[in-house]
């Protein structure tokens, strides 16, 4: 299963490596991380997503998290009403001539053509992996030359 | 935050060190010097602080966890960068292994060749991540204060620990006027002491209807000193205790209730009480997979409280019902405040474990007139010091067969690697501890193979007049290997025989230490007494049984109730 966890830590150096090694020596893979600063100034927020087999992994993962000294909080929201958002940006082949066509697959996921080539342009989408997923496969068929992602980051939704 | 400058008058970076281990109290250092550390050593030419040279980095690390295991407190340990650092990483994972608090000092270059590969670096920071319970950098000659503070708040507090602090060269030798505010301020490390009263009470009323409740006491009561407290509630609510390995010490072994080791070469009575119980009360072990071979088939209809001061441990292994992270003193003597009314009759359950006891000790074959049994050996040395001494053991058989038959009677006095397993552990640890506590009766138990692994350590028993009794196992091979292949590869014995020994008897001589070897059965008893009556350090060879099995034993992966070996 997917689980998506955030976690608050002092952006002291090695935190990163510190984070990542706790999870791979158990043995769990991470599908993304993503790390940068907060409303604290030394503060950094990590989101993992990783995929785990049952909720006692991601119970281990989260209070092995928890024991690290530069780890001020780790939550687990993927059962909280959440937020989250990847950026995706994507260098797609477009010839003059289907340049209208792929504006039509851009629209509808709000995406944005932010360079513009002889035969390319360079497309950002940002959303919930599901989304860039699907806008990926949307336009995979036109060629896709260069892709970046920045992995998922997000938090929980306001108390309401 | 804002930083807090504090004056001094202008101090060197290593001059700061030695202030901050002096605030600390450090009693002795074990090190080794070179390049990196040449500062410090220059600052310790002047230092009050004892500093023991042992002969390998190992060793010092080791020794320093000797006497941190006997005494509770940190071991303090200096070694060169690269390496010198690298030499010090087995110790570092068996400190980690077991919980043990340790502050490390590894040299590093200076500043400007960190990360360029410069002469005699190593990445100890990238290497000691997973093996320390932290790790810091000086990056500035002012936090050194801190740091220091920091560390031996951290290896001491929560579930003990190694730290490494890595110290650049430049920063040694770097002065200043000023320091850093040292205020301990680490906001995401606040290690829970106290227990839950909600979960003491879930305790207490399962206590009150469970009909065969067992305790299993691991090093966490070791640790926290709870022996006595232990005592009282296990002997209030007439509970059996079954120990660990590291846990050994924490309850009197002659007492009715307990039921010795359990795991993999447990007694008998113990690994089934692991089995049948229907509350089974872990106070500070982490059901290693030694204890629990098999987690699906322990205590299997059992409700499961599990005390222990890091939470990432409940649960890890076996499904909890009742979790309490906290102290186990303090949870203990919280428990011991509470009352219940005991609903149940617990005296067929006390009688089951009795009859399983007595019938099913540890045993072997004590008639042997052929050759010298190493349990033999183990238990007559129990008798000549009372069952008090300091025991470190190497890894392998003699480990086990000390977990068996020495009776250890106090905490703080095992000392042996019972996580990571580390060869080679038991003659510096030892050493360690009879320098925290010269006047007390040290012995290390050592297998020929592990011996030879640190044995180079004989130099400093001189050096530093450390009154050690050192027994060596000898059974020509590096037995337990030998016993796994018997068992579980069709005895072949690839590589678990020695082709030939030193002697180690001259060996001792060649280091100016008193050797002897003993051989005779029937004379076992009275040379032992004589070798022990012995006033200074001194090397007993004892050669024994080269095929000797150390049974019962679970088979890796059984229920602890598959045992084999059973007499
Ligand atoms: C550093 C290290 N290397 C290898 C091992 C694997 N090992 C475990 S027990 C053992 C044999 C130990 O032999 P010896 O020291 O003679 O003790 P005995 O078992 O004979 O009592 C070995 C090789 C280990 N535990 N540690």
């Amino acid at each position: 299963m997917r689980r998506i966890i955030t976690a608050t830590v002092n952006n002291s150096s090695g935190v990163l490596n510190r984070i990542t090694g706790v999870i791979s020596r158990r043995q769990y893979n991470i599908d993304s991380i993503s790390v940068g600063w907060t409303e604290t100034p030394n503060v950094s927020r990590i989101t993992i997503v990783v995929h785990v087999d049952s909720l006692y992994e991601i119970e281990q993962v989260t209070k092995q998290l928890n024991k690290q000294i530069d780890v001020l909080k780790v939550s687990d929201i993927t059962d909280d009403p959440h937020m989250e958002r990847e950026l995706a940006l994507i260098k797609v082949n477009a010839p003059a001539a289907n340049r209208a066509e792929l504006n039509s697959i851009i629209e509808p996921f709000r995406a944005t053509i932010i360079d513009v080539g002889k035969t390319s342009v360079v497309v950002q989408v940002a959303g919930t992996s599901e989304k860039v997923n699907a806008f990926v496969d949307s336009i995979r068929p036109y060629g896709i030359q260069q892709m970046a992602r920045t992995g998922v980051t997000g938090f929980t939704r306001s108390a309401k | 935050m804002i930083k807090v400058e504090k004056q001094t008058t202008t101090k060197s970076g290593a001059q700061l060190l030695i202030d901050a281990l002096n605030a600390q109290n450090v009693e002795m250092i074990f090190g080794y010097p070179g390049g990196a550390v040449l500062p410090l050593y220059d600052a310790f030419y002047d230092c009050d602080i004892p500093h023991i040279l042992t002969r390998h980095e190992q060793g010092a690390v080791h020794a320093a966890e000797g006497y941190a295991r006997v005494t509770g407190k940190a071991g303090v340990v200096v070694v060169t960068s690269g390496p010198g650092a690298t030499n010090a990483l087995t110790g570092i994972a068996d400190a980690m292994s077991d919980s043990i608090p340790m502050v490390i000092f590894t040299g590093q270059v200076a500043t400007p060749g960190i990360g360029k590969d410069a002469f005699q670096e190593a990445d100890m920071i990238g290497l000691t991540i997973p093996i320390t319970k932290y790790n810091y950098q000086v990056r500035d000659v002012k936090d050194i204060p801190k740091i220091i503070k920091e560390a031996f708040h951290i290896a001491t507090t929560g579930r003990q620990g190694p730290v490494v602090i890595d110290l650049p060269k430049d920063m040694s030798l770097a002065t200043t006027d000023t320091v850093n505010d040292d205020t301990i301020h680490l906001p995401g490390y606040q290690p829970t002491l106290k227990p839950n009263g909600m979960q003491l009470e879930k305790l207490m009323q399962a206590l009150a209807t469970s009909s065969k409740p067992v305790i299993l006491a691991g090093a966490g009561v070791n640790h926290s000193r709870a022996t006595a407290e232990l005592l009282d509630f296990a002997e209030r609510y007439q509970i059996p205790v079954v120990n660990t390995l590291l846990g050994l010490g924490s309850f009197p072994q002659d007492h009715p209730l307990f039921l010795g080791m359990g795991g993999m070469h447990g007694s008998y009575a113990a690994n089934m009480a692991l089995t049948d119980p229907d509350l089974l009360i872990n106070f500070g072990s982490r059901f290693d997979d030694r204890m629990v071979g098999a987690p699906k088939e322990f205590a299997k209809h059992a409700v499961i409280a599990h005390i222990d001061i890091d939470p990432a441990e409940i649960g890890k292994v076996l499904t909890t019902k009742i979790p309490i992270v906290a102290d186990i003193k303090e949870t203990l003597t919280q428990l011991l405040e509470m009352s219940i009314t005991d609903e149940t009759d617990k005296t067929h359950w006390y009688k089951l474990n009795m009859t399983r006891k007595e019938r099913h000790p540890f045993t072997y074959n004590r008639d042997s007139k052929a050759e010298i049994k190493p349990q033999k050996v183990i238990e007559i040395i129990g008798e000549i010091t009372e069952g008090k001494a300091l025991v470190a053991t190497d890894v392998g058989q003699h480990q086990m067969w000390v977990a068996q038959f020495y009776p250890f009677s106090h905490d703080h006095q095992i000392m042996t690697s019972g996580g990571l397993g580390t060869m080679g552990f038991g003659f510096p640890a030892a050493i360690g501890a009879q320098l925290a506590y010269p006047e007390q009766t040290v012995v290390a138990f050592v297998g020929d193979g592990g011996f030879q692994m640190t044995n180079q350590e004989l130099a400093i028993l001189n050096d530093y007049n450390i009154n050690l009794k050192t027994v060596i196992i000898n059974n020509g091979s590096l037995g337990m290997v030998r016993q796994w292949q018997e068992k579980f590869h069709n005895e072949r014995y690839s590589h678990s025989i020695f082709q030939s020994q030193p002697d180690f008897v001259k060996l001792a001589e060649a280091y100016g230490v008193k050797g002897v070897r003993l051989t005779d059965p029937q004379t076992l008893a009275a040379d032992l007494k004589e070798a022990f009556a012995y006033p200074g350090p001194i090397v007993i060879d004892c050669v024994v049984s080269p095929s000797e099995l150390v049974l019962p034993m679970i088979p890796p992966g059984k229920a602890n109730h598959q045992m084999e070996g059973v007499e």
